[in-house]
């Protein structure tokens, strides 16, 4: 019962959902902009530089995670580090291949 | 009805462990599309042009409005937890009512695009993606596989959300009692994030 209590300690307001969606739409609409200019190399990078900005806020703020326990954010620290290190040998075994 | 309220306090319930069951699963998800995003970098890194140009058949107008309504939809999900928090029932079943039409515009969009490509011949397997090289066809397989998979979660979405629906109406979920609620809606978001990734990896190649 106490744990029902504590869960719904946090109502989560209405207007900051609608100004991570504003900023989300923004980003979105950045991204296309952004992909009408040549960076050459640095248009994948811009790209996926926006997608994890917009990430980062529906994972803090629509999945609740900026109020969440801390042991959430440690099993999602733990997750994407995983997925970064798997990226990593990937590529680096990966260069071998090409030359 | 102390009896009653009695009852209730005796159903043995951990909201906390229930979303942490839902966040394991979303991370076998994230496997599962890790798995595909991996695929697709060294593909893409292989083979730069063609991916490039086969980019260049997308309709770039949908994918972004598809961007838009995904994005849409994540807020209307948020917003009925948020009614369901404050007790506000209607509100929380209108907005999850919405949230199931956005997904669904979604889908028909898709229909769309898919349509179009397939009169043009370019699905799995047609004769004339075959005589394509070799990036481009993994442009278009991967892109078939990745987009479709994503589109089969938008459906497995839509109808959890439409059971959440019928439980808050029935009184199932409650202002105390909305964790199956929440755990739609992590699902629901997990789908967008990636969208998110979907959206400039394919839509958007210079």
């Amino acid at each position: 019962m106490e744990e029902a209590k504590e869960h719904s300690k946090h109502a989560h307001g209405y207007g900051i959902y609608v100004l991570v969606w504003l900023a989300l739409v923004t980003l979105t609409g950045l991204t296309a902009a952004v992909a009408g200019i040549n960076f050459g190399k640095l248009s994948i990078v811009v790209a996926i530089i926006i997608a994890v900005i917009k990430s980062y806020l529906v994972l803090t703020e629509f999945m609740h995670l900026k109020t969440e326990q801390r042991t959430f954010k440690a099993f999602i620290f733990v997750a994407l580090f995983f997925i970064i290190i798997s990226l990593a040998l990937l590529f680096s075994d990966y260069s071998f291949y090409v030359r | 009805m102390t009896t009653q309220e009695h009852a209730v306090e005796q159903v043995h319930r951990d909201d906390i462990r229930s979303k942490m069951g839902m966040w394991l699963f979303l991370f076998s998800e994230l496997l599962l599309f890790g798995g595909l995003f991996f695929m697709y970098s060294v593909y893409r890194f292989m083979h730069q042009q063609d991916f490039s140009i086969a980019s260049k058949e997308m309709n770039t107008f949908l994918g972004t409005l598809n961007t838009v309504i995904l994005l849409t939809s994540s807020l209307t999900m948020a917003l009925s937890i948020a009614a369901i928090q404050r007790g506000k029932k209607a509100l929380s079943i209108f907005l999850q009512i919405v949230t199931i039409l956005f997904g669904l515009a979604f889908m028909v969009n898709k229909v769309i695009e898919w349509s179009h490509e397939f009169a043009e011949g370019n699905f799995p397997g047609s004769a004339s993606l075959a005589n394509r090289p070799p990036g481009q066809i993994l442009y278009f397989g991967l892109y078939y596989s990745m987009v479709g998979l994503h589109g089969l979660h938008v459906l497995v979405g839509m109808t959890v959300i439409g059971f959440m629906t019928v439980f808050t109406i029935r009184g199932k979920i409650t202002q105390d009692n909305y964790v199956k609620l929440e755990a739609a809606g992590l699902y629901w978001h997990l789908v967008d994030i990636i969208w998110i990734f979907l959206f400039p990896l394919f839509y958007l190649i210079t």
